[in-house]
């Protein structure tokens, strides 16, 4: 029987394996941000041991960051407090940082691929669940705690279990104004979000072949949103094009050795998934979410569902309990939700093509009077990208806040906060209840709708704006 | 870590489904450097502004095991979630179905996650609500849950089981195989990224 794509770059990276015990995998890159790390660290100086690979080891400063007056001292103790610790922490143990200012700074999941860290067949680790982004370049990469985090730090390895296997394939051409995030919020309200638990997810079909490498990362991020600990996308043309000539893509005949390898990474024809998805492309509109959490997510054009329609006992209390944080009533239409924040950014939406497509819809036109859109590119590089294209111009001259890079309003551990009963149009990939900012209401949505959104100050779908006249 | 071999106490029934670790903890309380001390934290939303939240009913106030509606401990892969619960006092969480990061860290930190079906989930929740003071035990050497005449059996893998019966942390494990990591480390291709500067 052949093997998934997966099962090949699990297996390429098994160690030692002994029956009973769990399999010891390699980890060829390990990914360090200030919030998981600090008592890793520790843990590896009270036992006296060192960073075994700090080689394969990058960190960077992107939870905790401000988005303005970025090269002043954070202003909050507690934050700065754990951004001194991972600088500590970098310089003790010898490991490469971007800290704020640094033109390599941003979110971890952005940085990696934009460096060429993130390369196919690779098993990445950091610990973030988010870290599956990675998987769109057919990298086994997973999100980890910080008892691994101080695994890995000791030993690049990481004891691992087979996981089962899931296909979610996706074929058609993807109507206008609906775009990764779209298929990606449609695959989680539809298999929920315990669906992929248990299970590593591989998308494939027409439609994820035809995506840029900005998009299949939008995808794979939110492979954990479904449950799924990683999500990957088998590699192609499309990703070596993305590789050439970033600053550690192998060079030379080095290059031609790689490529070599990556084009074996792909699911053998007789190699069987535990389960299997299908989605139709062309059935998709724009998805937006309407409770807490990101199972719980519909077409724009519907309304607000009824608790009471729900069968099942379980679903029907955690609808009513979502109503009643977000303060929705059933049957209201999406569309006549007003927001009062719009979000652009996070290492689900934060990078130049999602800058592009907003910028796209906002220009020559003004934010609505009573809605504040935040724009939070991904990366520093992404940020002098978006500028060096004018991007900058198009936000500001439409009313919006062009801001310094990192994970901001997507969890709101730096000052950019949704207030109590606020509720925001946001490209992250979690509505938890408080997420954003205590009381913060999220609905989760794509670049393209958030742009519309913001216009118009209620959740809208690009193609509205037409008659909207805005 | 601590041991677990059993475990006798009060439990707590949480009647709601996928609650995630921003829920457990939220991320405000992430910006600590230290490992303990996390119990401020704990369910900290609810606490405040839910007074029917069931860890706010006195007669449920001294609860260490935790039964959970499914996909418990969805979300952020934060450790800390496990840590807050140890922090505030419980030893066991029992679901139907765990977030795959949060049952790995459960393991590393010595909480223990039960998992049952949905049906022993409800009957357990009934249970609970009739007589708050009803005692469990969770018997990891035998794979029991037990209370009142019922006896349930669950599941542990055998090797994650030998390490929370011992107490026992990974990384001196995998210490013991140090040779394998450095004969894997040299069959590795030599065009394999390495994260300094390109430059440099």
């Amino acid at each position: 029987m052949g093997q998934t794509l997966a099962q090949k770059v699990y297996e390429q990276h098994v160690v030692r394996r002994t029956e009973g015990e769990p399999d010891l995998l390699y980890i060829d890159l390990h990914l360090v941000h200030e919030v998981t790390s600090p008592q890793a660290f520790d843990g590896l100086r009270v036992a006296g041991r060192t960073v075994r690979r700090p080689d394969l080891t990058m960190a960077t400063e992107d939870h905790n960051v401000p988005t303005l007056d970025i090269l002043s001292p954070i202003a909050d103790p507690v934050s700065r407090a754990q951004v001194d610790a991972l600088r500590r922490n970098a310089a003790e143990f010898g490991i490469r940082l971007a800290p704020m200012g640094d033109r390599d700074q941003g979110i971890v999941h952005v940085i990696g691929p934009q460096l060429g860290l993130t390369q196919p067949g690779m098993t990445i680790v950091c610990g973030d669940s988010h870290t599956s982004t990675h998987g769109a370049f057919g990298a086994l990469a997973f999100g980890i705690g910080t008892s691994e985090v101080e695994h890995v730090l000791a030993t690049q390895t990481l004891p691992q279990y087979p996981v089962k296997q899931m296909s979610v394939t996706v074929d058609g051409e993807l109507p206008p104004g609906v775009s990764a995030k779209d298929v990606i919020l449609a695959v989680i309200a539809q298999i929920g979000t315990g669906g992929g638990q248990g299970h590593v997810l591989e998308y494939r079909g027409s439609t994820i072949e035809a995506l840029s490498m900005e998009a299949r990362m939008t995808i794979c991020n939110m492979s954990i949103e479904a449950g799924a600990r990683a999500g990957l996308i088998a590699p192609d043309q499309t990703t070596f094009d993305f590789l050439a000539g970033r600053p550690h893509a192998p060079q030379g005949a080095d290059w031609d050795a790689a490529v070599a390898h990556w084009s074996t990474l792909h699911t053998d024809p007789d190699a069987v998934f535990d389960r299997e998805v299908h989605i139709d492309a062309a059935s998709l509109s724009p998805y937006v979410t309407w409770g807490t959490n990101p199972g719980q997510g519909l077409p724009i054009g519907a309304s607000v569902p009824d608790p009471a329609a729900i069968v099942d006992e379980g679903d029907r209390r955690a609808a009513e309990s979502a109503l009643a944080y977000m303060g929705l009533t059933a049957g209201t239409p999406l569309r006549e939700i007003d927001v009062d924040t719009v979000f652009l950014g996070s290492c689900t939406n934060g990078r130049i093509e999602d800058l592009r497509v907003a910028a796209a819809l906002l220009k020559g036109r003004k934010v609505d009077a009573h809605t504040r859109m935040l724009v939070v590119p991904g990366s520093v590089a992404v940020k002098l990208q978006a500028e060096e294209e004018g991007l900058d111009r198009v936000f500001l001259d439409a009313g919006a806040e062009w801001r310094g890079a990192g994970c901001s309003m997507c969890l709101g551990m730096n000052p950019d906060q949704l207030k109590p009963g606020e509720r925001s149009a946001s490209t992250s990939n979690r509505n938890f209840q408080g997420r954003q900012g205590k009381g913060g209401r999220t609905h989760l949505v794509s670049p393209a709708v958030a742009a519309a959104t913001a216009l118009t100050g209620k959740l809208t779908a690009p193609a509205d704006l037409e008659t909207a006249g805005v | 870590m601590d041991a677990f071999t059993t475990h006798t106490g009060t439990a707590a029934p949480l009647r709601r489904s996928n609650v995630d670790t921003d829920q457990i903890i939220p991320a405000e309380y992430l910006k600590r450097i230290t490992r303990t001390g996390f119990e401020d934290g704990l369910f900290v939303a609810w606490r405040t502004n839910e007074p029917e939240f069931v860890l706010n009913q006195p007669q449920y106030a001294g609860a260490s095991i935790l039964v959970a509606g499914p996909d418990f401990g969805t979300g952020s892969s934060r450790e800390h979630a496990v840590w807050a619960l140890l922090d505030g006092g419980f030893r066991v969480v029992i679901s139907s179905r765990f977030g795959d990061i949060f049952r790995n860290n459960s393991t590393k930190a010595g909480l223990l996650t039960v998992l049952l079906s949905q049906e022993e989930v409800e009957l357990l929740w009934k249970e609970l609500e009739a007589d708050p003071d009803l005692e469990v035990t969770v018997d990891l050497e035998a794979g029991e849950v037990r209370y009142g005449a019922r006896v349930v059996g669950f599941q542990v893998d055998g090797y994650t089981r030998w390490r929370l019966l011992e107490g026992l942390d990974d990384v001196g494990l995998t210490e013991r195989h140090l040779e394998d990591v450095t004969a894997f480390e040299e069959r590795r291709p030599a065009w394999l990224p390495r994260s300094q500067p390109a430059s440099a």
